[in-house]
Protein backbone atom coordinates (compact mmCIF):
# COMPACT_ATOMS: atom_id res chain seq x y z
CA UNK A 1 0.00 0.00 0.00
CA UNK A 2 1.48 3.51 -0.69
CA UNK A 3 1.56 5.67 1.65
CA UNK A 4 1.02 9.54 1.65
CA UNK A 5 4.73 10.34 2.00
CA UNK A 6 5.45 8.31 -1.37
CA UNK A 7 2.86 9.47 -3.26
CA UNK A 8 3.65 11.86 -6.37
CA UNK A 9 1.37 14.73 -6.63
CA UNK A 10 0.12 16.16 -9.95
CA UNK A 11 0.35 20.19 -10.32
CA UNK A 12 -2.60 20.65 -8.75
CA UNK A 13 -2.04 19.16 -5.94
CA UNK A 14 -2.12 22.10 -3.26
CA UNK A 15 -5.28 23.37 -4.95
CA UNK A 16 -7.29 20.44 -4.62
CA UNK A 17 -6.21 20.34 -0.34
CA UNK A 18 -7.80 24.16 -0.55
CA UNK A 19 -10.63 22.89 -2.54
CA UNK A 20 -11.61 20.47 0.21
CA UNK A 21 -10.92 17.18 -1.71
CA UNK A 22 -10.56 13.45 0.22
CA UNK A 23 -7.25 12.50 -1.62
CA UNK A 24 -6.31 8.60 -2.00
CA UNK A 25 -3.26 6.91 -3.53
CA UNK A 26 -4.02 5.98 -7.31
CA UNK A 27 -1.38 4.82 -9.59
CA UNK A 28 1.08 6.49 -7.20
CA UNK A 29 -0.23 9.43 -7.08
CA UNK A 30 -2.28 11.31 -4.27
CA UNK A 31 -5.22 12.13 -6.07
CA UNK A 32 -8.74 13.56 -5.07
CA UNK A 33 -11.62 10.80 -5.07
CA UNK A 34 -14.24 13.47 -4.34
CA UNK A 35 -14.77 17.33 -3.23
CA UNK A 36 -17.42 18.20 -0.34
CA UNK A 37 -20.00 18.52 -3.31
CA UNK A 38 -19.69 14.43 -3.20
CA UNK A 39 -19.60 11.49 -5.69
CA UNK A 40 -23.38 11.77 -6.47
CA UNK A 41 -23.70 15.51 -7.03
CA UNK A 42 -20.10 15.85 -8.86
CA UNK A 43 -21.49 13.04 -11.27
CA UNK A 44 -24.98 14.99 -11.67
CA UNK A 45 -23.33 17.90 -11.81
CA UNK A 46 -20.55 17.05 -14.57
CA UNK A 47 -24.41 16.03 -16.84
CA UNK A 48 -25.84 19.08 -16.53
CA UNK A 49 -23.50 21.53 -16.10
CA UNK A 50 -19.97 20.83 -16.38
CA UNK A 51 -16.81 19.43 -14.15
CA UNK A 52 -13.19 20.00 -14.16
CA UNK A 53 -11.12 16.73 -13.19
CA UNK A 54 -7.77 16.76 -13.17
CA UNK A 55 -5.98 13.61 -15.44
CA UNK A 56 -2.44 14.88 -14.78
CA UNK A 57 -1.41 11.73 -13.56
CA UNK A 58 -2.66 9.80 -16.82
CA UNK A 59 1.27 10.00 -19.10
CA UNK A 60 1.33 12.18 -22.33
CA UNK A 61 3.71 11.05 -24.46
CA UNK A 62 4.93 12.43 -27.96
CA UNK A 63 6.26 10.21 -31.11
CA UNK A 64 8.52 12.17 -33.70
CA UNK A 65 9.94 10.15 -36.55
CA UNK A 66 13.64 10.86 -37.39
CA UNK A 67 12.47 11.22 -40.99
CA UNK A 68 10.90 14.06 -40.32
CA UNK A 69 7.65 12.51 -41.46
CA UNK A 70 4.66 11.70 -39.02
CA UNK A 71 4.03 9.14 -41.38
CA UNK A 72 6.68 7.23 -40.77
CA UNK A 73 5.70 8.26 -37.09
CA UNK A 74 2.10 6.27 -37.30
CA UNK A 75 3.53 3.49 -39.84
CA UNK A 76 6.25 2.63 -36.64
CA UNK A 77 3.19 2.90 -33.92
CA UNK A 78 0.66 0.80 -36.09
CA UNK A 79 3.54 -2.30 -35.00
CA UNK A 80 2.80 -1.78 -31.35
CA UNK A 81 -1.46 -1.47 -32.18
CA UNK A 82 -4.02 -3.15 -34.39
CA UNK A 83 -5.31 0.39 -34.74
CA UNK A 84 -4.98 2.60 -38.12
CA UNK A 85 -2.76 5.11 -36.85
CA UNK A 86 -1.51 6.43 -40.19
CA UNK A 87 -4.81 6.99 -41.67
CA UNK A 88 -5.28 9.63 -38.96
CA UNK A 89 -5.89 12.93 -40.42
CA UNK A 90 -3.53 16.13 -39.03
CA UNK A 91 -5.74 17.54 -36.08
CA UNK A 92 -7.59 14.05 -35.45
CA UNK A 93 -7.70 11.61 -32.63
CA UNK A 94 -8.85 8.33 -31.82
CA UNK A 95 -9.10 5.31 -29.39
CA UNK A 96 -6.39 3.18 -29.49
CA UNK A 97 -4.55 0.02 -27.74
CA UNK A 98 -1.01 -1.87 -27.07
CA UNK A 99 -1.96 -5.20 -27.73
CA UNK A 100 0.74 -8.24 -26.59
CA UNK A 101 2.12 -11.65 -28.15
CA UNK A 102 -1.17 -13.58 -27.14
CA UNK A 103 -3.83 -11.07 -28.25
CA UNK A 104 -4.32 -9.14 -24.81
CA UNK A 105 -4.44 -5.56 -24.03
CA UNK A 106 -1.49 -3.75 -22.79
CA UNK A 107 -3.19 -0.62 -22.39
CA UNK A 108 -5.35 1.60 -24.07
CA UNK A 109 -5.08 5.30 -25.00
CA UNK A 110 -5.61 8.29 -26.73
CA UNK A 111 -3.32 9.53 -30.68
CA UNK A 112 -3.65 12.27 -31.92
CA UNK A 113 -1.95 13.17 -35.50
CA UNK A 114 -0.35 16.56 -34.49
CA UNK A 115 0.67 17.54 -38.48
CA UNK A 116 4.53 16.90 -37.84
CA UNK A 117 4.10 14.19 -34.46
CA UNK A 118 1.82 12.12 -33.22
CA UNK A 119 0.55 13.07 -29.27
CA UNK A 120 -0.51 9.93 -27.18
CA UNK A 121 -2.38 9.87 -23.57
CA UNK A 122 -1.59 6.71 -21.71
CA UNK A 123 -2.98 5.10 -18.59
CA UNK A 124 -1.25 6.25 -15.39
CA UNK A 125 -0.63 3.20 -14.31
CA UNK A 126 0.77 1.88 -17.26
CA UNK A 127 2.66 4.78 -18.60
CA UNK A 128 6.26 3.97 -17.61
CA UNK A 129 5.74 0.18 -19.36
CA UNK A 130 4.15 2.08 -22.45
CA UNK A 131 7.49 4.44 -22.55
CA UNK A 132 9.54 1.21 -22.36
CA UNK A 133 7.33 -0.56 -25.29
CA UNK A 134 7.90 2.46 -27.19
CA UNK A 135 11.74 2.90 -27.00
CA UNK A 136 12.64 -0.59 -27.29
CA UNK A 137 9.97 -1.07 -30.46
CA UNK A 138 10.45 2.43 -32.43
CA UNK A 139 13.70 3.99 -31.23
CA UNK A 140 14.84 2.63 -34.79
CA UNK A 141 12.88 5.44 -36.47
CA UNK A 142 11.40 7.78 -34.17
CA UNK A 143 12.42 10.23 -30.94
CA UNK A 144 9.81 8.97 -27.87
CA UNK A 145 9.30 12.28 -25.90
CA UNK A 146 7.59 11.66 -22.62
CA UNK A 147 5.59 14.51 -21.36
CA UNK A 148 4.85 13.18 -17.48
CA UNK A 149 5.35 16.20 -15.95
CA UNK A 150 3.26 18.29 -17.87
CA UNK A 151 -0.60 18.90 -16.43
CA UNK A 152 -3.86 17.72 -18.11
CA UNK A 153 -7.16 18.86 -17.25
CA UNK A 154 -10.44 17.60 -18.50
CA UNK A 155 -13.58 19.70 -19.08
CA UNK A 156 -16.24 17.87 -19.37
CA UNK A 157 -20.37 18.76 -19.44
CA UNK A 158 -22.60 20.65 -22.05
CA UNK A 159 -21.78 23.94 -20.88
CA UNK A 160 -17.67 22.66 -21.06
CA UNK A 161 -17.88 24.53 -24.43
CA UNK A 162 -19.08 27.55 -23.29
CA UNK A 163 -16.54 27.71 -20.48
CA UNK A 164 -13.89 27.47 -22.34
CA UNK A 165 -14.47 29.41 -25.40
CA UNK A 166 -14.53 32.50 -23.09
CA UNK A 167 -10.64 32.53 -23.37
CA UNK A 168 -10.15 30.55 -26.18
CA UNK A 169 -12.73 30.97 -29.31
CA UNK A 170 -10.76 28.24 -31.50
CA UNK A 171 -12.58 26.12 -28.54
CA UNK A 172 -16.38 26.41 -30.32
CA UNK A 173 -14.81 24.89 -33.75
CA UNK A 174 -13.73 21.93 -32.88
CA UNK A 175 -15.50 18.73 -33.89
CA UNK A 176 -15.73 15.11 -31.49
CA UNK A 177 -11.66 14.10 -31.53
CA UNK A 178 -10.13 17.40 -33.55
CA UNK A 179 -7.05 17.79 -31.56
CA UNK A 180 -5.49 21.82 -31.86
CA UNK A 181 -2.76 24.09 -30.35
CA UNK A 182 -4.26 27.29 -29.07
CA UNK A 183 -3.56 30.08 -26.28
CA UNK A 184 -5.53 29.83 -23.22
CA UNK A 185 -5.44 33.21 -20.99
CA UNK A 186 -1.83 33.45 -22.06
CA UNK A 187 -0.01 30.02 -22.24
CA UNK A 188 -0.27 27.61 -25.60
CA UNK A 189 -2.26 24.42 -24.72
CA UNK A 190 -2.62 21.38 -26.84
CA UNK A 191 -6.82 20.75 -26.27
CA UNK A 192 -8.78 17.53 -27.61
CA UNK A 193 -12.56 17.13 -27.76
CA UNK A 194 -12.65 13.97 -25.98
CA UNK A 195 -12.73 12.80 -22.97
CA UNK A 196 -13.79 9.37 -20.72
CA UNK A 197 -17.14 10.39 -19.33
CA UNK A 198 -19.86 10.63 -22.29
CA UNK A 199 -20.35 13.93 -22.11
CA UNK A 200 -19.09 16.62 -24.64
CA UNK A 201 -15.83 17.87 -23.61
CA UNK A 202 -12.37 18.61 -24.12
CA UNK A 203 -8.59 17.43 -22.55
CA UNK A 204 -6.15 20.53 -22.00
CA UNK A 205 -2.92 19.64 -21.97
CA UNK A 206 -0.61 21.92 -20.24
CA UNK A 207 2.78 23.10 -18.90
CA UNK A 208 3.16 21.72 -15.52
CA UNK A 209 3.73 25.69 -13.76
CA UNK A 210 0.84 26.75 -15.66
CA UNK A 211 -1.74 24.48 -15.20
CA UNK A 212 -2.78 25.13 -11.95
CA UNK A 213 -3.61 28.92 -12.92
CA UNK A 214 -5.61 28.04 -15.44
CA UNK A 215 -7.67 25.29 -13.98
CA UNK A 216 -8.06 28.11 -11.01
CA UNK A 217 -9.38 30.54 -13.67
CA UNK A 218 -12.13 27.98 -15.57
CA UNK A 219 -13.37 27.41 -11.92
CA UNK A 220 -14.10 31.16 -11.68
CA UNK A 221 -17.34 30.32 -14.12
CA UNK A 222 -19.74 29.12 -11.58
CA UNK A 223 -21.07 27.07 -13.73
CA UNK A 224 -17.88 24.45 -13.33
CA UNK A 225 -17.56 22.46 -10.07
CA UNK A 226 -14.11 20.43 -9.21
CA UNK A 227 -14.68 16.74 -9.78
CA UNK A 228 -12.96 13.99 -8.29
CA UNK A 229 -12.01 10.20 -9.29
CA UNK A 230 -14.78 8.58 -7.72
CA UNK A 231 -17.70 10.24 -10.01
CA UNK A 232 -15.38 10.06 -13.03
CA UNK A 233 -15.33 6.35 -12.57
CA UNK A 234 -19.22 6.66 -12.30
CA UNK A 235 -19.49 8.96 -15.41
CA UNK A 236 -17.23 6.64 -17.65
CA UNK A 237 -19.48 3.65 -16.38
CA UNK A 238 -22.46 5.19 -17.20
CA UNK A 239 -20.89 5.73 -20.73
CA UNK A 240 -20.15 1.97 -21.34
CA UNK A 241 -15.91 2.84 -21.18
CA UNK A 242 -13.72 0.45 -20.37
CA UNK A 243 -11.43 1.15 -17.38
CA UNK A 244 -7.85 -0.54 -18.01
CA UNK A 245 -7.02 -3.20 -15.35
CA UNK A 246 -10.78 -3.80 -14.66
CA UNK A 247 -12.71 -4.14 -17.85
CA UNK A 248 -9.75 -5.04 -19.94
CA UNK A 249 -6.38 -6.37 -19.09
CA UNK A 250 -3.42 -8.39 -20.89
CA UNK A 251 -5.38 -11.12 -21.20
CA UNK A 252 -8.80 -9.60 -23.23
CA UNK A 253 -8.64 -9.26 -26.75
CA UNK A 254 -10.09 -6.14 -28.29
CA UNK A 255 -12.54 -8.82 -30.14
CA UNK A 256 -13.70 -9.83 -26.48
CA UNK A 257 -13.79 -6.41 -25.09
CA UNK A 258 -16.40 -5.38 -27.33
CA UNK A 259 -13.55 -3.02 -29.06
CA UNK A 260 -13.89 -4.02 -32.95
CA UNK A 261 -15.13 -0.69 -33.81
CA UNK A 262 -11.83 0.50 -32.63
CA UNK A 263 -9.88 -1.41 -35.37
CA UNK A 264 -10.18 -0.20 -38.60
CA UNK A 265 -11.06 -2.06 -41.93
CA UNK A 266 -7.14 -1.14 -43.29
CA UNK A 267 -5.86 -3.53 -40.31
CA UNK A 268 -8.26 -6.20 -40.43
CA UNK A 269 -7.91 -9.57 -42.64
CA UNK A 270 -7.83 -8.61 -46.40
CA UNK A 271 -7.04 -4.42 -45.42
CA UNK A 272 -4.15 -2.88 -46.85
CA UNK A 273 -1.82 -2.63 -43.71
CA UNK A 274 -3.61 -6.05 -42.31
CA UNK A 275 -2.27 -7.29 -38.78
CA UNK A 276 1.53 -6.31 -38.47
CA UNK A 277 0.83 -5.52 -34.37
CA UNK A 278 1.65 -8.62 -31.27
CA UNK A 279 -1.44 -10.69 -31.01
CA UNK A 280 -2.53 -10.34 -34.77
CA UNK A 281 -2.43 -14.03 -35.42
CA UNK A 282 -5.50 -14.95 -32.51
CA UNK A 283 -7.00 -11.21 -32.59
CA UNK A 284 -7.69 -11.24 -36.69
CA UNK A 285 -8.95 -14.93 -36.75
CA UNK A 286 -11.82 -13.43 -34.06
CA UNK A 287 -13.53 -11.18 -36.18
CA UNK A 288 -14.45 -14.25 -38.37
CA UNK A 289 -14.63 -16.96 -35.50
CA UNK A 290 -16.19 -14.80 -32.84
CA UNK A 291 -15.15 -15.08 -29.07
CA UNK A 292 -15.88 -17.21 -26.10
CA UNK A 293 -16.62 -14.34 -24.12
CA UNK A 294 -17.63 -11.34 -24.63
CA UNK A 295 -18.08 -7.78 -22.86
CA UNK A 296 -21.83 -6.64 -22.12
CA UNK A 297 -23.62 -4.41 -19.97
CA UNK A 298 -25.32 -5.52 -17.25
CA UNK A 299 -28.42 -3.83 -15.82
CA UNK A 300 -29.10 -5.32 -12.06
CA UNK A 301 -33.06 -5.97 -11.57
CA UNK A 302 -32.78 -4.82 -8.02
CA UNK A 303 -31.64 -2.01 -6.38
CA UNK A 304 -28.52 -3.40 -4.88
CA UNK A 305 -25.50 -2.57 -6.66
CA UNK A 306 -23.27 -5.16 -8.41
CA UNK A 307 -19.73 -4.65 -7.74
CA UNK A 308 -17.09 -5.59 -9.64
CA UNK A 309 -15.57 -8.93 -8.94
CA UNK A 310 -18.89 -10.38 -8.53
CA UNK A 311 -19.16 -14.05 -10.12
CA UNK A 312 -22.43 -14.41 -12.78
CA UNK A 313 -24.42 -17.25 -13.32
CA UNK A 314 -26.75 -18.36 -15.67
CA UNK A 315 -29.36 -19.83 -12.84
CA UNK A 316 -31.02 -18.70 -9.64
CA UNK A 317 -29.25 -21.70 -8.14
CA UNK A 318 -26.63 -24.16 -9.00
CA UNK A 319 -24.47 -23.98 -11.77
CA UNK A 320 -20.80 -23.55 -12.53
CA UNK A 321 -19.70 -19.40 -12.70
CA UNK A 322 -19.93 -18.57 -15.83
CA UNK A 323 -18.45 -14.85 -15.85
CA UNK A 324 -17.37 -12.21 -13.89
CA UNK A 325 -18.43 -8.45 -13.49
CA UNK A 326 -15.39 -6.42 -13.90
CA UNK A 327 -17.25 -3.06 -13.26
CA UNK A 328 -19.96 -1.69 -11.22
CA UNK A 329 -21.84 0.63 -9.07
CA UNK A 330 -24.68 2.99 -8.95
CA UNK A 331 -25.40 5.29 -11.75
CA UNK A 332 -26.41 8.34 -10.63
CA UNK A 333 -27.67 9.75 -14.08
CA UNK A 334 -29.40 6.17 -15.03
CA UNK A 335 -30.75 6.59 -11.23
CA UNK A 336 -30.13 2.40 -10.85
CA UNK A 337 -27.08 0.29 -10.77
CA UNK A 338 -25.26 -0.31 -13.98
CA UNK A 339 -22.66 -2.80 -14.25
CA UNK A 340 -19.97 -4.21 -17.22
CA UNK A 341 -18.80 -7.45 -17.49
CA UNK A 342 -17.58 -10.60 -19.53
CA UNK A 343 -20.21 -13.79 -20.15
CA UNK A 344 -19.79 -16.15 -22.30
CA UNK A 345 -21.46 -15.96 -26.16
CA UNK A 346 -23.73 -17.87 -26.07
CA UNK A 347 -25.19 -15.82 -23.35
CA UNK A 348 -24.60 -12.23 -24.30
CA UNK A 349 -27.82 -11.27 -26.15
CA UNK A 350 -29.16 -8.20 -24.83
CA UNK A 351 -32.15 -9.12 -22.68
CA UNK A 352 -30.70 -12.35 -21.20
CA UNK A 353 -31.06 -12.97 -17.98
CA UNK A 354 -28.01 -13.69 -15.79
CA UNK A 355 -27.67 -13.88 -12.02
CA UNK A 356 -24.58 -12.30 -9.55
CA UNK A 357 -23.97 -13.08 -6.21
CA UNK A 358 -23.81 -10.57 -4.10
CA UNK A 359 -23.23 -11.45 -0.10
CA UNK A 360 -24.32 -15.11 -0.78
CA UNK A 361 -27.62 -13.91 -2.84
CA UNK A 362 -27.68 -14.15 -6.48
CA UNK A 363 -29.71 -11.34 -7.88
CA UNK A 364 -30.93 -11.10 -11.18
CA UNK A 365 -29.70 -8.95 -14.28
CA UNK A 366 -30.15 -8.38 -17.54
CA UNK A 367 -27.97 -8.29 -20.32
CA UNK A 368 -27.95 -4.18 -21.55
CA UNK A 369 -26.67 -2.75 -24.93
CA UNK A 370 -24.49 -0.22 -23.74
CA UNK A 371 -24.36 2.47 -22.98
CA UNK A 372 -26.20 3.10 -20.15
CA UNK A 373 -26.67 6.66 -21.05
CA UNK A 374 -26.67 8.50 -24.32
CA UNK A 375 -23.40 10.31 -24.74
CA UNK A 376 -23.50 14.00 -26.48
CA UNK A 377 -20.35 14.06 -28.27
CA UNK A 378 -20.17 17.17 -30.87
CA UNK A 379 -19.43 15.01 -34.04
CA UNK B 1 -29.01 6.06 27.38
CA UNK B 2 -27.42 7.04 24.37
CA UNK B 3 -24.24 4.50 23.74
CA UNK B 4 -21.55 4.62 20.93
CA UNK B 5 -19.31 2.35 18.67
CA UNK B 6 -15.99 2.47 17.59
CA UNK B 7 -17.56 1.31 14.15
CA UNK B 8 -19.74 4.55 14.61
CA UNK B 9 -22.89 3.34 15.26
CA UNK B 10 -25.41 4.90 17.96
CA UNK B 11 -27.66 2.73 19.90
CA UNK B 12 -30.56 4.16 22.28
CA UNK B 13 -31.61 2.10 24.69
CA UNK B 14 -34.62 2.45 26.22
CA UNK B 15 -35.87 -0.90 28.55
CA UNK B 16 -34.18 -3.73 27.08
CA UNK B 17 -34.49 -2.41 23.56
CA UNK B 18 -31.96 -0.34 21.64
CA UNK B 19 -32.97 1.42 18.78
CA UNK B 20 -29.25 1.33 16.29
CA UNK B 21 -28.28 3.85 13.84
CA UNK B 22 -25.28 4.99 12.10
CA UNK B 23 -23.40 8.71 13.45
CA UNK B 24 -23.27 11.64 11.74
CA UNK B 25 -19.80 11.37 11.13
CA UNK B 26 -20.16 7.78 9.93
CA UNK B 27 -22.94 9.33 7.40
CA UNK B 28 -20.49 12.08 6.23
CA UNK B 29 -17.91 9.75 5.36
CA UNK B 30 -19.82 7.15 3.44
CA UNK B 31 -21.46 9.69 1.20
CA UNK B 32 -24.51 9.63 -0.85
CA UNK B 33 -26.57 6.35 -0.13
CA UNK B 34 -27.78 4.77 -2.97
CA UNK B 35 -28.82 1.17 -1.34
CA UNK B 36 -29.80 0.17 2.36
CA UNK B 37 -30.03 -3.79 3.26
CA UNK B 38 -31.22 -4.83 6.53
CA UNK B 39 -31.67 -7.83 8.55
CA UNK B 40 -34.62 -9.99 9.27
CA UNK B 41 -37.22 -8.97 11.84
CA UNK B 42 -36.44 -12.41 14.31
CA UNK B 43 -32.93 -12.36 13.55
CA UNK B 44 -30.15 -13.28 15.98
CA UNK B 45 -27.28 -10.83 15.94
CA UNK B 46 -23.88 -11.29 17.40
CA UNK B 47 -21.92 -8.22 18.83
CA UNK B 48 -19.56 -7.31 15.77
CA UNK B 49 -21.35 -9.64 13.45
CA UNK B 50 -22.69 -8.06 10.23
CA UNK B 51 -26.01 -6.57 10.90
CA UNK B 52 -26.75 -4.41 7.64
CA UNK B 53 -25.05 -3.05 4.65
CA UNK B 54 -24.78 0.02 3.14
CA UNK B 55 -23.74 1.30 -0.24
CA UNK B 56 -22.79 4.55 -1.90
CA UNK B 57 -22.34 5.45 -5.44
CA UNK B 58 -18.95 4.03 -5.01
CA UNK B 59 -18.50 1.42 -2.16
CA UNK B 60 -20.34 -1.01 -0.10
CA UNK B 61 -19.94 -1.00 4.10
CA UNK B 62 -21.07 -3.65 6.21
CA UNK B 63 -23.21 -2.39 9.42
CA UNK B 64 -21.90 -4.02 12.58
CA UNK B 65 -24.42 -4.74 15.95
CA UNK B 66 -22.83 -3.77 18.56
CA UNK B 67 -24.47 -5.70 21.26
CA UNK B 68 -26.00 -9.51 20.98
CA UNK B 69 -29.96 -9.05 20.56
CA UNK B 70 -32.73 -9.90 18.74
CA UNK B 71 -33.78 -7.80 16.04
CA UNK B 72 -37.61 -6.48 16.67
CA UNK B 73 -38.02 -4.18 14.19
CA UNK B 74 -36.59 -2.59 11.20
CA UNK B 75 -36.92 0.64 9.33
CA UNK B 76 -38.33 0.23 5.99
CA UNK B 77 -38.24 3.86 5.31
CA UNK B 78 -33.96 3.88 4.60
CA UNK B 79 -34.77 1.15 2.55
CA UNK B 80 -37.22 2.91 0.30
CA UNK B 81 -35.22 5.73 0.73
CA UNK B 82 -31.39 5.51 1.43
CA UNK B 83 -30.87 9.36 1.53
CA UNK B 84 -32.63 9.60 4.80
CA UNK B 85 -29.36 8.17 6.33
CA UNK B 86 -27.72 11.03 4.99
CA UNK B 87 -30.15 13.88 5.94
CA UNK B 88 -31.08 12.73 9.45
CA UNK B 89 -28.62 9.83 10.77
CA UNK B 90 -29.81 10.33 14.28
CA UNK B 91 -33.68 10.11 13.71
CA UNK B 92 -35.57 9.49 10.80
CA UNK B 93 -32.50 7.43 9.44
CA UNK B 94 -32.02 4.92 12.26
CA UNK B 95 -31.70 1.09 11.37
CA UNK B 96 -33.07 -1.83 13.18
CA UNK B 97 -34.18 -1.94 16.89
CA UNK B 98 -32.67 -4.96 18.87
CA UNK B 99 -33.88 -6.45 22.14
CA UNK B 100 -30.58 -7.10 24.04
CA UNK B 101 -29.94 -10.60 24.91
CA UNK B 102 -28.08 -8.57 28.50
CA UNK B 103 -28.55 -4.80 28.50
CA UNK B 104 -26.12 -4.20 30.94
CA UNK B 105 -23.85 -4.93 28.42
CA UNK B 106 -24.24 -1.36 27.44
CA UNK B 107 -22.68 -0.29 29.90
CA UNK B 108 -19.49 -0.76 28.49
CA UNK B 109 -20.31 1.27 25.44
CA UNK B 110 -19.09 4.78 24.45
CA UNK B 111 -20.61 7.45 25.86
CA UNK B 112 -21.39 10.66 23.22
CA UNK B 113 -18.43 12.70 25.06
CA UNK B 114 -16.25 9.30 24.65
CA UNK B 115 -17.27 9.05 20.91
CA UNK B 116 -16.61 12.60 20.33
CA UNK B 117 -13.54 12.91 21.85
CA UNK B 118 -12.16 9.21 19.83
CA UNK B 119 -13.41 10.77 16.08
CA UNK B 120 -11.47 14.30 17.28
Amino acid sequence: MDTTADLLKTPLHSLHLELGARMAGFAGYDMPIQYPMGVMKEHLHTRTEAGLFDVSHMGQILIRAKSGDVRDAALALERLTPVDVAGLKPGRQRYGMFTNDKGGLEDDFMVANRGDHLYLVVNAACKHADLARLKAALSDSCEIEPQFDRGLLALQGPEAESVLAAYAAEAEDMLFMDVAEFDIAGVQAVVSRSGYTGEDGYEISLPADETERVARLLLSDDRLAPIGLGARDSLRLEAGLCLYGHDIDATTSPVEANLKWAIQKVRRTGGERAGGFPGADRILPEFETGTARLRVGLQPTGKAPVRAGAALYEHETGGEVIGTVTSGGFGPSAGAPVAMGYVPARLSSTGTTLYADVRGKRLEMAVTALPFVASTYKR
Amino acid sequence: MLKFTEDHEWLRIEGDVATVGITVYAAEQLGDLVFVELPEIGATLEKGGEAATVESVKAASDVYSPLDGEVVEVNQAIVDDPSLVNSDPAGAGWFFKLKLADSSAADALMDEAAYTAMIG
